[in-house]
């Protein structure tokens, strides 16, 4: 906002904003120097393991942990759920232990004489015909007269059922916590969350102790994704095993317990009708939709996406509830579920227009939400046809080129918030010339720390080096929670302003020296000068020395109510998928990925670009590869492993494009968050390319199988 | 582990289902048999045989060229002894079964998933990790290129897949592109930096040979 005390600088006048600057903490992470919560290493630490039920259902009827209790090495057992509690998923924690070595506590856990009595449960979300009582009432969202805009007569109508499984976040590291009491009231926990400065108030009430006794530290995460926004049942656990053998407990899952239990994004299932006039206009939308996430069902995807301006709609979605644990966030939470849903609708009502589908969404992205989406999205859309070479390459439904390899391209939209969270920092300018900015943020490997040094240095003239920037304890000025494409803007907020206040003060104090008043000085390329005035300049030691022996310690705070708003939400993005299929193993193999993301003003490019990058490529994982399964029979996960719940390695991806919308349009809006937007289009994307290269759509992730079972029903 | 303080003690009969300790368990403990099926192969090995565990027993590391004596468990597996015993927590454990490779480390030059190789076997083998590749505070040039490349995000399978870059580099000092797709199949990233990795592998190449 210029004219306002705290704005980004110009275009001309940035010399890191916007520019590619490597990852601060890359040397740490490349050289194994790094530690996360699952390396940390307290003295006299134990391990906690815990006992899991087996069942998807089911009630306790013995429980006896004397055994264990008895066993070598054992310092606490603590039961969480006893005799006649009723388990509602498989994995969920009966037993929690801690002894001198993992292995001591795999022996106790497994000590533990148990008996259960199996009930009834229902896993098979996608039959909604079988899911009877677990089925919620449905929640029907009516607009305008989709009935009789179904009436129109010459409309072309599309009918199809389209669909995605329950996934797992699978983090690499898994979660958990190390606990350290330092006396009766007070630990340290050193988590692996994706909110370091909420986590003391998550455990001070359960543990009836004040938040200000906590101090949770997490400098690194291995992976969140959207599941490490709790400190959860098993982070309580640890610290009260902690409390009770007197010494400090690191308890991180095992492999199975986290895809069982830390992390599920909903399933959505369903059929949608969608109309649209000869010329392509869109008209008329009908879903029935059902989907969960586990006991707790899910949430309505926002249908028909991201055109919910379409004048006609009605939808109507049903959560299930199901016995595979709870649904948790996942990186654009409903987003890739609305998006498969309503574009592969869309892209098969185009094809049965006869319509290039990059015509058909340029035509109807007026239905796009708002003044500035419907703008985007056509010059997206336009970019992403020129980057692609769509014109040349793209073919009407059906590659018919002989051979059994068959080619096909997608091409989807996205649409997210990514306003910034609040939070505040301080900024510490030394005598010496050292600058701190310090805040209780985490980096998620999103490049936080790094966005945070250049906008720092940047406001104070310095070099990335001249900056140390502290984050990742809950000692510091609270930050909010890294979830929902937040924390750019919330961290280039607040630091911003907080490096604004820091200078601010630094240029009273030069002023005098320098002969000027304090606006009219500058402080670039490591001196504060008058502007216009180079040659009255002091370097910044020896301006930072007029302080005598009293630092600058300046806040700079991010709220959504302040004046001068340095960032904003709403980003539109555009992705094209080219694969192909072969129709004798039916494997798909993607070739070509290219994403087109708009998130306003880009303070890190290499980090925003890495983060697209990934985005597709678990975008890639969900679309081919990604799926909880669970068997009916016996209610229990199959695949609660990495080898056979399968994630894309580096020879899976093809090849990848970024290109970043620039320009004012784009970048008056400031900054915003860009962890959610590129991952929620894959999804559409590779499944529209599948159904333009074979003529036909399994529902996600496209299996080999499922491929070859859909040509073999095409043919009849 | 090291800090282990309890005196050996009988096996105990697993209640639950054979795990892939137990298993490796069984593998480890009659050391130079190569049978795979536990007390049974201990009581039917031959006199010669050298049997340890189940308890804690001496074992000596060579890591990173410095030797480390360690007192344990059998069927405690090298990574394992790398982290809890040595605090070298570089190989990180996500799998814990030879599928990702954020374990990788090298043995005698060859990358190993350290999760799948038992401490004892390790003994009188050089191993590296990804700590033992900074030499005298400067970084590997395959680090650099990581830093240089971004080829790490939330950084958890960066170690891993340095080594196995590293390694992967010693058998092809100018690979193909095909061949670094090939090659490093068996390290896996949640966050998605695989673009990062392919051009950090390329420059790195191009640096070492230079």
């Amino acid at each position: 906002m210029p004219g306002c005390k705290y704005d980004w600088p110009p275009p001309n006048e940035r010399h890191l904003i916007g520019k590619p600057a490597k990852r601060i903490d890359g040397p740490a992470k490349s050289s194994g120097q790094a530690k996360y919560s699952f390396d940390i290493d307290r003295p006299g630490m134990l391990f906690g393991k815990v006992l899991r039920c087996p069942y998807a259902h089911a009630k306790i009827t013995a429980l006896d942990v004397a055994p264990a209790k008895d066993a070598p090495g054992v310092k606490a057992v603590r039961v969480i759920q006893d005799v006649g509690s009723e388990i509602q998923w498989q994995g969920d924690e009966i037993v929690a232990l801690a002894a001198e070595t993992e292995e001591a506590a795999e022996d106790a856990v497994r000590r533990i004489k148990i008996q259960y009595e199996p009930l009834p449960f229902f896993v098979a979300d996608e039959e909604i015909s079988a899911a009877g009582s677990n089925a919620k009432a449905p929640v029907v969202k009516t607009v305008g007269d989709p009935d009789q805009a179904f009436q129109e007569a010459g409309l072309v109508v599309s009918e199809g059922y389209y669909g995605l499984p329950v996934i797992t976040h699978c983090c690499l590291e898994s979660h958990g916590n190390v606990v350290e009491w330092t006396d009766p009231q007070s630990f340290k926990v050193w988590a692996s969350t994706q909110g370091v400065s909420m986590v003391p108030g998550q455990f001070a009430e359960p543990l009836g102790i004040s938040p200000n006794n906590i101090e949770s530290i997490c400098q690194y995460i291995g992976g969140g994704f959207g599941s490490k926004f709790q400190v959860d049942r098993w982070g309580l656990e640890t610290a009260r095993l902690a409390k009770d053998a007197g010494k400090p407990v690191k308890l991180m899952l095992e492999r199975d317990s986290e895809l069982l239990v830390a992390g599920a994004r909903p399933s959505f299932w369903g059929k949608v009708k969608v109309g649209a006039r000869k010329d392509g206009t869109l008209t008329a939308w009908d879903s029935e939709t059902w989907g969960t996430g586990g006991i707790s069902g899910s949430g309505v995807p926002p249908i028909p996406y991201p055109f919910d301006q379409l004048p006609n709609y009605k939808r109507s979605h049903t959560a299930i509830k199901t016995n595979i644990g709870s649904q948790r966030a996942w990186r654009a939470p409903n987003h890739p579920q609305a998006c498969l849903m309503s574009m592969a609708a869309f892209d098969d009502l185009a094809a049965k227009l006869g319509m290039d589908p990059i015509e058909f969404l340029t035509k109807n992205a007026d239905l796009a939400p708002g003044k500035f989406l419907p703008r985007t999205y056509k010059e997206e859309l336009q970019k992403a046809a020129e980057l692609s070479d769509w014109q040349k390459h793209w073919h009407p439904r059906g590659d018919k080129s002989p051979g059994h390899i068959k080619r096909g391209m997608g091409v989807s939209l996205h649409t997210w918030g990514g306003g910034p969270h609040d939070g505040k920092c301080n900024v510490t300018i030394q005598p010496d010339g050292s600058v701190e900015v310090a805040l209780g943020s985490q980096d998620l490997g999103t490049g936080t720390r790094t966005v945070i040094n250049i906008v720092v240095a940047e406001t104070l003239g310095l070099p990335l080096a001249g900056v140390k920037v502290t984050i990742g304890d809950s000692r510091l000025p609270p930050d909010g929670p890294s979830g929902g494409s937040t924390t750019v803007g919330g961290v280039s907020g607040s630091t911003r302003r907080g490096a604004i206040n820091a200078r601010d003060e630094l240029f009273k104090s030069v002023a005098p020296a320098l002969g000027a008043q304090p606006d009219q000085l500058e402080a670039v390329d490591g001196q504060v000068r008058v502007k216009g005035n180079p040659a009255k300049s002091l370097t910044w030691k020896q301006a930072c020395a007029k302080l005598g022996v009293k630092p600058i310690v300046a806040q700079g705070e991010q709220s959504r109510n302040a004046e001068c708003q340095l960032n904003s939400g709403g980003v539109g993005g555009v992705q094209i998928a080219d694969v192909s299929v072969d129709i004798e193993t039916g494997i798909v193999r993607i070739n070509q990925m290219l994403a087109v993301q708009d998130c306003g003003l880009i303070i890190s490019p290499r980090t925003a670009e890495s983060q697209c990058f990934g985005a597709m490529i678990m975008g890639i994982c969900y679309s081919l590869y990604e799926e909880k399964i669970v068997d009916r029979q016996t209610g229990r996960m199959l695949n609660p492993n990495m080898e056979f719940y399968k994630l894309a390695g580096i020879g899976d991806i093809g090849e990848l494009k970024v290109h970043f919308m620039s320009g004012p349009f784009y970048e008056e809006r400031g900054v915003i968050g860009l962890g959610e937007p590129p991952v929620i289009s894959p999804g559409a994307a590779i499944s529209n390319a599948v159904a333009n290269a074979i003529g036909v759509r399994p529902t996600l992730p496209i299996t080999p199988a499922k491929i070859l079972a859909a040509l073999e029903k095409a043919m009849g | 582990m090291s800090r282990h303080k309890d005196k050996p003690r009988k096996k105990q009969a697993p209640v639950g289902p054979l795990t892939r300790r137990d298993f490796l368990k069984g593998a480890g403990v009659a050391v130079s048999s190569g049978i795979l099926a536990g007390q049974a192969a201990i009581a039917a090995a031959s006199p010669q045989t050298e049997v340890v565990g189940p308890g804690a027993t001496p074992v000596t590391l060579r890591v990173n060229g410095k030797t480390q004596k360690l007192n344990l468990e059998p069927r405690v597996t090298l990574l394992d002894a790398l982290r809890n015993g040595l605090d070298l927590t570089g190989a990180k454990r996500v799998c814990d079964r030879g599928v990702c490779g954020t374990c990788t480390v090298m043995l005698d030059g060859k990358p190993v998933y350290a999760c799948s190789v038992l401490a004892i076997e390790a003994q009188g083998r050089e191993i590296t990790t990804i700590e033992g590749l900074t030499r005298d505070g400067e970084p590997h040039p395959m680090m650099t290129a990581f830093v240089n490349n971004d080829a790490q995000q939330c950084g958890f399978c960066t170690p891993g897949f340095v080594v196995a870059c590293v390694a992967f580099l010693k058998k092809h000092p100018n690979p193909t592109p095909e061949q670094v797709d090939q090659g490093l199949g068996g390290n896996l990233c949640r966050c998605g930096t695989y673009m990062g990795v392919r051009a950090a592998v390329l420059e790195a190449a191009k640096q070492i040979r230079s």
